[in-house]
């Protein structure tokens, strides 16, 4: 009984959450007669003329490429500094950094749409708007303080008799972060990566006010302007979309090895 | 090799000191132990000479250089952790490798040390191996290996053997000697094993609660222990304790038992009420023939350990212990009367030893 209910939960969620995907991956395959027929067609005849098309007509790639940069510079940057202030907060002892960490959870927690104006207005002052700055600036509020919590629990877990034992056989601090810390928290590192990197990449709504400049705008806002005044292009947007969840998913299973792997097994005891 | 010298070293948490202006000094190539129950300060002691915690006030030489101000990796001395924190993304070699490495060793010289290392501690077929993949025996080597491949002045050890199971415990513990004896290096060794203490110290500081109870060579500590603390920590079993006074003919009155130590009480004792507590090692104590008994009582329990019996004895105060040989006839139940072995009692006048 209960061997047979655990597969059939997990398939029952796993085709509730992909069906949508399911559906518009399908439907980016089909010509432009399937795609209206009525009764809709499931099977699907592998027509590539809408892929052709969302890159040559609605020039895709742009978009790709917008949504690449940006994603890419918020992620190395948060990780970049997220790593520094998660050893620092979770290294060094005061009795404040215990509350900057909560407040650090509660700024994460703002909803966009409450900083929305401020941040335009900021941008705005400063010339950024519709400049990659811009956006990346604001992506790093909302994904640094995601980063450093998800940073310093690795860091937490990590024996700190480790690192002392490099500090005597003669590191500087800097020398055991880079040497021991960082390799070993490595699995954390790719897991704060690829959550911020997906952040970045399927963010929409301030890349729909910091990036009003079509050859400036990433995927989410680029796709979702593809409808013209009297047209709605689905299969393009179909096509778009699958598209533009490829490198999430590729980077998912590329990384999801080094997530899962225990590199810290061994090191004391056990 | 160097010479290490703390001086007024002191250490607190928040209101509770935890070492109490400490001093001592471990000799060039000297194998010292800080031997004291979980709590009283010696690993914090350990890691402060490290540098890996600060002291409240003091200072450290090793050698004829003041270390206490400087940064850990510029100490020149090693630490060997009781968990034994290899570095677990590198391999055996790698991980010896790494202090030399680090310090910009030249590449010929740090596989010749590697080798070197390896060869000594036995971890030749081992070198490529991740630290997961040994056994806790073979861990415990790397972590020396990495201590001693840069000849440093000097070794700390923190509890290195107590992750290990009995029987390995005793075979690390004679390759500890051995290692010692060949590099004839300062050695600063902590440790709540009595055991350890005793057999691999040239000279033992017993700490308690932050503060030196006694110091001395392992002979001396064991039979000549300075106070009631020392006394009761050295010696498996524990001493027997007896509280008493002595009477005007210098015969100590205990409870249960009554030994002459009129020869051995020092002038400046008053004979009277003076209240003291006597101390006799459990080997120490012998049956009474047809002489005089100190002790008389009835056997409780029997330990027969093969080499030795340990005899408790029942009697009117808290009870005693007796080691006696394997052939020693003592039935549980049966009467027994007991005595001390001529010159071998410990007086204890407030707690500090007295007399001889």
């Amino acid at each position: 009984m209960k061997t047979f209910l655990l597969p059939l939960a997990v398939a029952a969620v796993g085709i509730y959450s992909l069906l949508p995907f399911l559906w518009f991956v399908l439907a980016s395959w089909k010509s432009p007669a399937q795609l209206t027929a009525i009764p809709p067609v499931i099977v699907p005849e592998f027509h590539w003329g809408f892929y052709r098309s969302a890159i040559v007509n609605y020039g895709l790639l742009g978009y790709i490429e917008n949504s690449a940069i940006v994603a890419a510079a918020t992620t190395v940057v948060s990780i970049a500094i997220g790593a520094l202030a998660a050893y620092a907060l979770t290294r060094f002892h005061a009795a404040w950094l215990r509350w900057y960490l909560l407040v650090l959870l509660c700024v994460s927690m703002f909803p966009q749409i409450a900083v929305a104006g401020p941040v335009w207005r900021i941008l705005d002052a400063l010339g950024w708007l519709n400049r990659y700055p811009g956006i990346i600036v604001a992506y790093i509020s909302f994904s640094l303080p995601l980063a450093i919590w998800i940073l310093s629990t690795f860091f937490k877990e990590l024996p700190y008799e480790i690192e002392e034992a490099a500090l005597v056989d003669g590191c500087t601090r800097a020398q055991a972060l880079r040497r021991i810390v960082l390799p070993l928290a490595a699995p954390g590192i790719f897991t704060a990566a690829i959550l911020v990197f997906i952040y970045a990449w399927n963010e929409f709504f301030f890349a729909l006010i910091i990036l009003t400049s079509p050859p400036l705008q990433t995927l989410p806002v680029g796709i979702a302007l593809f409808p013209g005044e009297y047209t709605i292009p689905w299969g393009e947007l179909a096509a778009a979309s699958a598209i533009a969840t490829l490198p999430l998913i590729a980077l998912t299973l590329l990384f999801q090895r080094r997530i899962v792997r225990g590199l810290s097994a061994g090191a004391v005891k056990g | 090799m160097a010479s290490l010298t703390v001086q007024n070293i002191s250490k607190s948490f928040g209101q509770a000191g935890v070492i109490k202006n400490l001093s001592f000094e471990v000799r060039d190539g000297e194998f010292c132990v800080l031997l004291g129950p979980s709590g009283c300060g010696k690993t914090t002691l350990l890691r402060i000479i490290a540098g890996l915690e600060e002291a409240s006030g003091g200072t450290i030489v090793i050698g004829d250089r003041r270390v206490d101000t400087l940064a850990p990796r510029d100490r020149d001395l090693a630490f060997v952790f009781q968990t034994y924190a290899l570095y677990p993304h590198l391999t055996v070699a790698e991980n010896l490798a790494f202090t030399l490495e680090v310090r910009g060793a030249a590449r010929a010289e740090i596989r010749r040390r590697v080798d070197e290392t390896a060869k000594t501690l036995g971890l030749d077929g081992l070198l490529a191996r991740k630290p997961r993949e040994l056994s806790g025996g073979q861990r415990q080597r790397v972590a020396v290996g990495r201590a001693i491949i840069r000849h440093p002045k000097l070794f700390l050890f923190d509890e290195p053997l107590s992750n290990l199971d009995a029987a390995l415990r005793g075979e690390m513990r004679v390759e500890l000697a051995r290692l010692h004896k060949r590099l004839g290096a300062t050695i600063l060794y902590v440790t709540h094993d009595q055991a350890e203490a005793m057999t691999l110290a040239d000279k033992i500081i017993v700490l308690d609660r932050g503060a030196i109870q006694q110091t001395g060579a392992p002979a001396e500590i064991y039979h000549a222990p300075a106070n009631l603390f020392v006394a009761g920590f050295v010696g498996s079993p524990r001493m027997n304790f007896a509280e008493g006074a002595v009477n005007g003919a210098g015969l100590f009155i205990g409870e249960d038992c009554r030994f002459d130590v009129s020869e051995m009480l020092p002038d400046n004792v008053k004979r009277g009420d003076t209240p003291l507590t006597i101390g006799i090692r459990p080997e120490d104590l012998t049956i009474a023939a047809d002489g005089p008994a100190a002790i008389e009582g009835r056997v409780e329990i029997v330990e027969d350990l093969g080499s030795d019996k340990f005899v408790h004895v029942a009697s009117a105060g808290r009870g005693w212990v007796a080691r006696m040989a394997p052939e020693a006839p003592l039935k549980p139940g049966g009467a027994v009367r007991l005595r001390a072995a001529d010159g071998k009692l410990h007086i204890f006048h407030s707690g500090r030893r007295i007399g001889r």
